[in-house]
């Protein structure tokens, strides 16, 4: 794991060079960076803005305008640019999964951290927290979670609610995974020298554990977002998105809502769900290669790398 | 640790979750905004204050939240109370139906068991079988197909599916579009009806049997390498058994063991898949109403669904973990 690290880390061209060669790691790559540069331009992709109504030749708005009458894929029952929302969209979905994935990121590891260091009380305390969690079902305590903070007036978006209810209850997987590794590292002989030398544990952790265990946190937050992003959309399309700010998810409830299967307007329903699969894919193929590249214990033993893909599925 | 330490241990989480689910639900239903007799009553119902109040004392809601610490009887609280009638199977009022929830959520849990149960079985049946064939034809064209279905199954959305599926069989195959059985046969019991129930049925079968298919392969065709390599494979090989005397005697049932607590395991992806591809087809069950609730915030509704399907996942996990230690030989010595 410490050559990945620094093979990660220091020799950014060596990590490349094996990288490149993975064509999986690759595809996976192009899948994601080509989604995050579609919602940065997203405004020069479209001279249209999200909500404006494309009106015809007479002035009337154009619904359910098929892709050959409007390009490049036609109106919604509104009379609004489905590609326009599709690159916007693009935006909130990847910002609430990103933010949503670093959240769970962020507890899962320091949890997991606290939890293998210590050890002990804080350690069984810890698991057993992360026991409950995992048997509850996530979906339907989502649901009443985001239902009742939104009726509790709050003042706060409903994209927010959505980032606090996802990162809140998607860290345990990571917990988990991070406390075994920590486990195993602190009984390490640098971990023994350094604390024989009176290194304390914040010495300890920010400076053996941390950069031990960083490559792992890093594949494990890629996968991460794939199951927020899949979660968001699946929030949104009951309803719990933020209809002024609508994701790929708020794309096909509108759809679904307004009859647009029964219409016959593939082009309403097929864009956001293909742009949902391509952010996700590409999340899943990245992290299985960063996961197998990065740490070397995968590749011994290569029958873990099969279940990893379905580790943290959640409710989608 | 021994079998009955282990069984202890499962049995005191699972009452630990059930817990902490039960305080979840009661102190997300305090913290609504408005006043808590509006909760339990409905908020569009026109009383006086006097009534108002009156049904304050009748329901309780004059007393502790938790610990009723004044009285001799610190468990005469709203919480106890709260918990005693859910104990008792009565989950109060639906807003929007004006029915007890407990016997809406009734009503519609045979449609979804109906659902779930169908998926489950058809999938089990053609993970297991495709997973088995994977692993043993390994890094063969079919062993990787299989893979890359398992991993787009993954990364599609379970609702977004259910659209394709519907939009594709409704449009090419003629089937119905949503509901459990069309608008004449609805009301009759559903056994006198099976044919047009058939009909309804594929569609989101035919969803939840992908979206679970992949997961059961995978972990069918892992768990079949691991027992692949076993010696005593080996050895059956060795005393003349045909390969697929070794796959079906063998194999097949010692690699079946890490399927059966997958199975329950997965109850809560199950349940959120319900819940969507319900949703999707407008099918008649408890996801729908969880659905439905949701749209009408119809808070008793929403909390009595998230209590019962809470309950049963908690409750078939115990179950799987128990059933484990009977089917696993290792677990049970030790």
């Amino acid at each position: 794991m410490q050559q990945g690290w620094i093979l990660f880390k220091r020799n950014a061209a060596d990590f490349w060079r094996v990288f490149s060669r993975n064509r999986l790691g690759i595809a996976g790559a192009f899948l994601v960076v080509s989604a995050v540069t579609v919602a940065i331009i997203a405004p020069l992709l479209t001279p249209y803005t999200p909500q404006e109504i494309i009106r015809d030749a007479a002035g009337r708005g154009m619904t359910f305008a098929p892709p050959t009458a409007h390009g490049p894929l036609g109106t919604d029952d509104g009379g609004r640019d489905v590609w326009t929302q599709l690159v916007y969209g693009a935006r909130i979905s990847l910002t609430v999964g990103f933010l949503a994935g670093f959240i769970a990121m962020f507890i899962g590891s320091l949890l997991g951290i606290i939890a293998g260091y210590f050890g002990g009380a804080t350690d069984t305390l810890l698991m057993r927290i992360t026991d409950v969690l995992l048997v509850i079902p996530d979906l339907p305590l989502m649901l009443v979670l985001v239902a009742t903070l939104r009726q509790m007036d709050l003042k706060i978006s409903p994209l927010l609610v959505l980032i606090m209810v996802i990162g809140l209850l998607y860290w345990t997987s990571t917990a988990r995974l991070i406390r075994s590794q920590v486990l195993s590292i602190k009984e390490r002989q640098f971990v023994y020298r350094a604390r024989a030398i009176g290194a304390g544990h914040w010495h300890i952790i920010s400076r053996h554990i941390l950069p031990q265990i960083m490559p792992l946190i890093v594949a494990n937050t890629v996968l991460i977002l794939s199951t927020a992003i899949l979660i968001e959309s699946g929030l949104a399309f009951l309803g719990l998105g933020d209809p002024t700010q609508p994701s790929w998810g708020t794309m096909l409830n509108f759809a679904f809502d307004r009859n647009a299967v029964t219409n016959g307007a593939w082009w309403f329903y097929l864009p956001p769900g293909l742009a949902i699969v391509w952010v996700t894919l590409g999340c899943v193929l990245l992290g299985n290669v960063l996961e197998e590249m990065l740490n070397p214990r995968l590749s011994a033993h290569h029958l873990e790398g099969e279940q990893k893909i379905l580790a943290g599925k959640g409710g989608s | 640790m021994s079998r009955r330490d282990y069984l202890l241990r499962k049995f005191s989480l699972a009452l630990i979750t059930v817990l902490v689910v039960v305080i979840i639900n009661f102190v997300l239903f305090r913290i609504l905004p408005g006043d808590p007799v509006r909760a339990v009553i409905g908020r569009n119902v026109r009383i006086s204050p006097e009534t108002q109040e009156a049904l304050r004392i009748q329901f309780g809601l004059d007393k502790p939240l938790f610990f009723n610490l004044d009285s001799g009887n610190w468990l005469d609280s709203q919480f106890f109370n709260t918990l005693g009638q859910w104990a008792q199977g009565n989950l109060g009022i639906s807003w929007s139906l004006r029915k007890p929830v407990a016997e809406v959520l009734g009503a519609k849990l045979g449609n979804t068991l109906l659902l779930i149960g169908l998926g489950q079985f058809l999938s089990i049946i053609l993970g297991v079988g495709l997973g088995l064939v994977a692993g043993w034809k390994r890094k063969t064209p079919l062993d990787v197909g299989a893979l890359m279905f398992s991993l787009i199954a993954w990364a599609i959305p379970t609702f977004w599916l259910g659209i394709i599926l519907l939009a594709a069989g409704s449009t090419w195959l003629g089937l119905p579009t949503g509901g459990i059985v069309s608008p004449g046969n609805v009301g009759k019991p559903l056994y006198t009806v099976i044919p047009d129930l058939a009909r309804h049925l594929i569609l989101p079968t035919l969803t939840l049997t992908i979206l679970y298919m992949g997961e059961y392969m995978l972990i069918m065709r892992s768990s079949i390498l691991e027992v692949l390599s076993e010696d005593y494979i080996l050895t059956a090989k060795a005393k003349g058994f045909s390969t697929m005397q070794v796959l079906w005697r063998h194999a097949l049932k010692n690699a079946m063991l890490p399927i059966v607590t997958i199975i329950a395991l997965n109850l809560g992806f199950t349940v959120s898949g319900a819940i969507y591809i319900e949703t999707v087809y407008s099918y008649d069950g408890l996801g729908k109403l969880f659905q439905t609730a949701l749209t009408k915030q119809d808070y008793p509704l929403l909390q009595g669904a998230f209590l019962l399907l809470a309950f049963s996942v908690i409750v078939a996990n115990m179950l799987a973990d128990i059933l484990y230690t009977t089917l696993d030989p290792r677990v049970r010595a030790s």
